[in-house]
C-alpha cells in the first residue's frame, strides 16, 4: 500500500490527502447520506401515494402520484388551528427568550455584581434537568397560581410559551455571554462615552455585533419549542393543542392514515427545515463564539 | 456550559473619562450597582418560576404519598418520609427491580447514542473539511435531520419500522432476504436497536455541526507544518485534529450525554406510553410511574434519585476535565511565552 501511495503522491503537493482516504471518504459520505435521506424519501414518497399502497406491502415508488393526502390532512384534523398554535406559542417563546438572554448575558458578560458566579452555575445546571421532573411540579403550581389569581395557565397558550422559554433560556443565555465576551469592550466603552445609556449601548454597539450569535439562539429557541412534545401533550386541551400532539390525531382505532401523516409531517417540517438551512452559516457561527472559544 | 466556570475578569469599570463628577456619579454608581440585576431580574423570575421552585415541590412531593385521591389537594396528602425512596430502590421488589432495569437500559443506550453520535459527526466533519464539489449541498442535507421537529422524525421511522408495511422489513426480507420472516421493531428486544438507531440518527448532526466550528479554530499552518515533517493524514489527525478539538469534544460529549439520557420525546414518539422492556428509558419509565399508575410520590422520588445521578456524574466530569484543560492552557500559555 505504501508503495502505490508514494508513487501517486509524486505528482501531488504534500498537503493533498492520499488517494485512499479520497475513497474511504467518498464511501462513507456516499453511506451517510444514504442513511439521512432514507427517511426523508420516505417521508416525501409516501405522503404521495393513496392510501391502499401505504397499508399494504411498502414499496420504494407509489403505484400512482396523487395529492389526496396534501387535501385531506386539513380536514382529517384542524391542523391549520394546531399550526397557528404552534406557530404562536413557539414564537413568542423565541422572541421572549431572545430579548430575555440578551439582557441577562449582557449583564454577566459586562459587569461584575454579587452573585455572579451562583447566577450563572445555577442557569446552567438547569440544563441538565429531565424534563420529567418538571412536568407534574409544574403542572400543580399553573393549576394552583390559576386557582388564586384567575390566570390560566394550566392549557393555555401563555403557560406553554412560559415552559417554553425556560428551556432554551440557560443555552442561549450561554451561548451569548459566550458571544457577547468577543465584542470588544472597547466598542462599547466607547458609545458610552458618546453619551449612550448602559442599554444604548446595548442595543446600538454590543447587539448589532453579536447579531449572528442571536440569530443562531433564535433559531436553537425555536426549534425547542416547535419539537416539544412531553409538555404540549399534558399541558394543552382542544383548542391549544399544538402540531406535536395534532399528528397523533391521524390515527383511528381503525385506520392508521400514514399517507396523510407523511403528508403532514412534511408540511409542518417544511417552515423550519427551510428557516434552519437559510440560517445555519449564523448557527456554525453563534456556536464558534459561544460554545467552542 | 464549563466554558463559564473559570471567572471572567473582574469587569471593573473605570468612569469614562470626561464623564460628569459630583452628584451625577453617585447616581451613575447606584445605577451601576442595581443595573446588572435589573438585567437579570426577567431571566431570574422564570428561573425561579419554572424551574426552581417546581424542582423544590418536587423534592417535598418526593417525601409524600402521593396518589391520585390527594392530586387535587396536594398540601394535604400525608407525609410517608422515606417510603417513596425506599420502594424505588428496593431492587428485589418489582418497582425497584423495574427502575433498577431502566435505569441500566438508559446508561446502555446513552453511552452507544453518545459515541455513535461524537464517531460519526467527527469522521463526517473530518472528512468535509477541505472543499470538495457539492460540499455545501451534502452539508446542509447533514443537518436536515438535526431541524426536521421530532415528532415528524420520528414519526416517519415509526412507520418505517412498521411490521407489515414498513421500509425496513420490506428492505431486509423482501429484498435482502436477511431474516426467516418479518421481524417486529416496535416490540420485543429489537426496539433497542429501533430507538438507537433513531437517536443517533437524530443526534449526530448537532456533533458534526460543533465539531465542524471546532475545526474552523484550528490554525492551517499546523497541518502544513506536520506534512512537512512527513505525517501522513492518520497521523496528522491524531497530533492535531484531535488535540485541538479537546476542550470541544469535552463540551460538547457532556451536552449530548445530557440530552441523550434525558430525552423523552424520541422514545415517547417511537413506542407510545408504555415502552417495551428492551428499550424502557428512564423518563418514560418516570412518566409512566407517575401518570399511567398515578403514583406521583414515587415518581418523584425517582425523579430526584435521576437528578443526584445526574449532579454526580456531571460533577465527576467537570471536575476532570477542568483539571486536564487548565493544564492544557498553562501548557499552551508557556509555548507562547517561549515564542
Amino acid at each position: 500500500m505504501s508503495e502505490t501511495l508514494r508513487t501517486a503522491r509524486v505528482p501531488r503537493s504534500p498537503m493533498a490527502p492520499p488517494r485512499t482516504f479520497l475513497w474511504t471518504r467518498r464511501i462513507f459520505l456516499t453511506l451517510l447520506t444514504g442513511f439521512v435521506l432514507v427517511p426523508v424519501y420516505v417521508m416525501v414518497s409516501s405522503s404521495l401515494k393513496p392510501l391502499a399502497d401505504v397499508t399494504g406491502t411498502f414499496h420504494w415508488l407509489p403505484s400512482e402520484l396523487t395529492i389526496r393526502p396534501y387535501i385531506d390532512i386539513w380536514s382529517t384534523v384542524p391542523l391549520a388551528k394546531y399550526f397557528v398554535n404552534s406557530l404562536i406559542v413557539a414564537g413568542a417563546a423565541t422572541v421572549c427568550s431572545v430579548v430575555i438572554a440578551v439582557f441577562a448575558a449582557y449583564a454577566v458578560s459586562r459587569y461584575s455584581f454579587r452573585g455572579k458566579r451562583v447566577f450563572t452555575v445555577t442557569v446552567l445546571s438547569t440544563q441538565m434537568f429531565p424534563g420529567i421532573l418538571f412536568l407534574l411540579p409544574l403542572f400543580l403550581l399553573y393549576v394552583n397560581i390559576g386557582n388564586a389569581t384567575g390566570i390560566a395557565l394550566f392549557g393555555s397558550r401563555g403557560g406553554l410559551i412560559l415552559t417554553y422559554l425556560t428551556f432554551s433560556l440557560p443555552f442561549s443565555i450561554w451561548m451569548l455571554i459566550g458571544y457577547f465576551d468577543s465584542v470588544p469592550r472597547d466598542l462599547d466603552e466607547a458609545a458610552l462615552v458618546d453619551g449612550c445609556g448602559p442599554l444604548g449601548a446595548l442595543f446600538r454597539v454590543v447587539v448589532p455585533a453579536a447579531i449572528p450569535g442571536i440569530v443562531a439562539v433564535a433559531v436553537y429557541a425555536f426549534m425547542t419549542a416547535w419539537g416539544e412534545v412531553l409538555f404540549a401533550s399534558v399541558m394543552t386541551n382542544d383548542t391549544t393543542r399544538t402540531l406535536a400532539v395534532g399528528l397523533q390525531g391521524y390515527s383511528t382505532q381503525y385506520d392508521v392514515y400514514w399517507n396523510q401523516i407523511m403528508a403532514a409531517s412534511l408540511v409542518v417540517s417544511v417552515p423550519v427545515v427551510a428557516g434552519f438551512l437559510l440560517l445555519q452559516r449564523y448557527l456554525v457561527a453563534g456556536l464558534t463564539a459561544g460554545a467552542v472559544k | 456550559m464549563t466554558t463559564t466556570a473559570p471567572a471572567r475578569e473582574p469587569a471593573v469599570r473605570k468612569d469614562p473619562p470626561g464623564a460628569a463628577r459630583g452628584p451625577r456619579r453617585r447616581t451613575g454608581r447606584l445605577r451601576r450597582v442595581t443595573l446588572p440585576y435589573l438585567l437579570l431580574l426577567p431571566a431570574l423570575i422564570l428561573e425561579l418560576l419554572v424551574h426552581l421552585i417546581p424542582m423544590v415541590i418536587g423534592v417535598v412531593m418526593s417525601f409524600k404519598e402521593l396518589t391520585q385521591f390527594y392530586i387535587r389537594d396536594w398540601g394535604t396528602a400525608p407525609w410517608s418520609g422515606f417510603d417513596n425512596y425506599k420502594v424505588s430502590v428496593d431492587f428485589d421488589a418489582p418497582v425497584g427491580e423495574a427502575l433498577l432495569h431502566s435505569f441500566l437500559v438508559t446508561v446502555v443506550f446513552t453511552l452507544l447514542s453518545v459515541g455513535l453520535c461524537w464517531l460519526i459527526g467527527t469522521v463526517a466533519a473530518i472528512c468535509m473539511q477541505d472543499t470538495f464539489r457539492g460540499r455545501g449541498l451534502l452539508r446542509a442535507l447533514f443537518l436536515v435531520p438535526y431541524a426536521l421537529p421530532v415528532y415528524a422524525a420520528v414519526i416517519t421511522w415509526v412507520f418505517m419500522f412498521q411490521h407489515d408495511n414498513g421500509l425496513v422489513n420490506h428492505v431486509l426480507h423482501d429484498q435482502l432476504r436477511l431474516t426467516d420472516k418479518p421481524s417486529f421493531w416496535l416490540i420485543g428486544d429489537n426496539s433497542f436497536i429501533a430507538l438507537l438507531t433513531v437517536s443517533v440518527w437524530k443526534g449526530w448532526p448537532f456533533a458534526f455541526l460543533i465539531v465542524m466550528a471546532g475545526l474552523q479554530n484550528i490554525p492551517k499552518e499546523l497541518y502544513e507544518a506536520a506534512a512537512l515533517d512527513g505525517a501522513g493524514m492518520l497521523q496528522q489527525i491524531r497530533r492535531i485534529t484531535l488535540p485541538s478539538l479537546r476542550p470541544v469534544n469535552q463540551v460538547l460529549v457532556l451536552v449530548l450525554f445530557l440530552w441523550t439520557f434525558n430525552d423523552f420525546n424520541t422514545p415517547f414518539v417511537l413506542f407510545g406510553k408504555g415502552a417495551p422492556q428492551a428499550a424502557d428509558l428512564i423518563s418514560v419509565h418516570i412518566y409512566q410511574a407517575s401518570f399511567v399508575t398515578w403514583n406521583f410520590g414515587t415518581g418523584s422520588a425517582m425523579s430526584v434519585l435521576l437528578l443526584l445521578f445526574l449532579l454526580v456524574v456531571t460533577g465527576v466530569y467537570l471536575a476532570l476535565t477542568s483539571r486536564d484543560r487548565t493544564a492544557g492552557s498553562s501548557r499552551r500559555r508557556k509555548e507562547t511565552a517561549d515564542v
